[in-house]
């Protein structure tokens, strides 16, 4: 699996991944066959983002505008290259 | 008891019922599940599973013997997906029709879990003693078609693992995005029949190296999970994650087990749903705080540098092969027991036609089930 992304990705979960809160465990956590992620703040606001309609620079922006800190870009695109080789996103 | 209060039980294992169609010979159900009746109805499993979400459950297991034998299995998928659990079914694949495997779709079934016995149609038919094989390749089929992600579980012993190549190839055929290939560990009936189950040194050393192989060939687009037998290794392993900490299963009666075969152990007193609520089970029960933490070590566990990491191992198996449910697990190197493992494992190298096994084959069957009656350790 490459572990490049591709310039214009648009990052979704991957097929069978959902992603929700859980209120008990006060955090997100990313769900699949038998098993559990459990995700800090930054991983599940970008994660949340990972709709398939949105590309890198367009994540990056929200996040910058949402959180208003400013350079994102670094952080955001290792998270997705840790995301990608564990299979929990795709493109 | 332990120091701090249990997190919450992040799997909750709903054992439908005892009956199966299958009869295999390493099934980890109790020896005497024909004698255990009185099945929990629909409305005990659904006020379960919502007290088990509000306890923060977020994992949630529909298993057996078959749980499709359960006709309002829709229903408790579809109430257990609303409450927002995972839900996961594990099925022989008896019963998984067009019409069933649609309406749990509708339902929210998030994933199906399909096990095999093995990659020909004789062993899997031999081992299940069933005409099956035929089946469950239609249903893994069915299984893609519909969409939904699947797990093959093939449990691997001494009479399949030789053809473990077969089974992966399998797997990957079928399109599984998993497959568990776990060896058979020794409780109930697999115990009855360890003998026959465990595995050579040779074998297991090949068949790692064949699952290694196609680990490098296939990559990520199947995830292969291969366990060897607790017997096989040094150290126990920290049985359950830890005793009362993730686990928690209800069996089909309503008996609540912090794992799936700890019914065998004497002298528990293990709470039932009819009778307590599953925050009172979790928390405060005798059965599920007996062996949480350390404080109930013994030595060697109780001044071992390691005892954090493995918890003393399973206590079932101590209770087996020491006699002693709070005793360190005879797996250990450092148990005073160990040498009773030693002991099996050195006869597992020899071949069948240098010792022939002392009992056939027992096939989990109800009438088998009422002649062994309740376990009782077996002479290790």
């Amino acid at each position: 699996m490459s572990t490049t992304p591709e310039v214009h990705a648009t990052p979704r979960l991957a097929r069978h991944f959902r992603l929700q809160w859980e209120e008990v465990q006060q955090r997100h956590v990313l769900l699949y066959p038998e098993g559990m992620v459990t995700l800090n703040a930054s991983a599940a606001e970008i994660l949340k983002r990972c709709d398939g309609t949105r590309d890198v620079p367009a994540i990056v922006a929200e996040l910058e505008e949402a959180f208003d800190r400013r350079p994102l870009d670094t952080d955001v695109r290792a998270f997705l290259d840790i995301a990608r080789r564990q299979g929990w996103i795709a493109a | 008891m332990s120091a701090t209060p249990p997190g919450p039980p992040l799997w909750l294992l709903a054992e439908l019922t005892y009956r199966c169609p299958l009869h295999c010979t390493f099934c980890y159900n109790p020896v005497e599940f024909a004698s255990i009746e009185h099945e929990l109805g629909t409305d005990d499993w659904l006020r379960v599973l919502r007290e088990g979400r509000a306890l923060g459950a977020v994992q949630c297991g529909f298993s057996g013997g078959e749980p499709m034998l359960r006709d309002d299995l829709e229903v408790l998928v579809a109430e257990a997906r609303r409450l927002g659990y995972y839900t996961n079914l594990l099925t022989s694949g008896v019963g998984l029709n067009e019409k069933r495997i649609a309406a749990l779709k509708d339902a929210g079934l998030d994933h199906i879990q399909l096990s095999f016995q093995d990659s020909s149609k004789e062993l899997n038919d031999f081992l299940s003693s069933t005409r099956t094989f035929d089946l469950k390749q239609r249903v893994a089929t069915l299984i893609k078609q519909h969409g939904y992600p699947m797990v093959l579980n093939v449990v691997i012993h001494r009479l399949n693992i030789d053809h473990i190549d077969r089974i992966i190839a399998m797997a990957v055929d079928l399109g599984a995005e998993y497959l568990e290939l776990a060896n058979s560990q020794y409780y109930s009936w697999a115990q009855l029949n360890r003998e026959h189950l465990i595995p050579s040194r040779e074998q297991l050393a090949r068949a790692e190296t064949v699952t290694n192989h196609w680990r490098e060939k296939v990559g990520d687009a199947i995830r292969i999970l291969y366990v060897v037998p607790d017997y096989y290794e040094q150290r126990p392993k920290k049985c359950m994650n830890g005793w009362g900490n993730v686990f928690l299963t209800v069996t089909p009666d309503g008996t609540a087990l912090p794992c799936h075969t700890a019914r065998m152990l004497p002298g528990m007193a293990f709470p039932n749903v009819r009778d307590m609520d599953l925050a009172s089970i979790w928390n405060v029960s005798e059965g599920f705080n007996r062996f949480r933490g350390d404080a109930w070590m013994k030595e060697p566990c109780r001044s071992c540098p390691e005892k954090e990491q493995d918890l003393g191992g399973c206590r079932c198996q101590a209770w087996m092969l020491a006699g002693d449910a709070a005793a360190a697990d005879p797996v250990c190197a450092k148990s005073p027991q160990h040498d009773v493992v030693e002991r099996i494992v050195a006869q597992a190298q020899v071949p069948f036609d240098a010792r022939p096994p002392a009992q056939p084959l027992v096939f989990r069957t109800a009438k088998a089930s009422r002649e062994l009656g309740t376990a009782v350790p077996p002479a290790a």
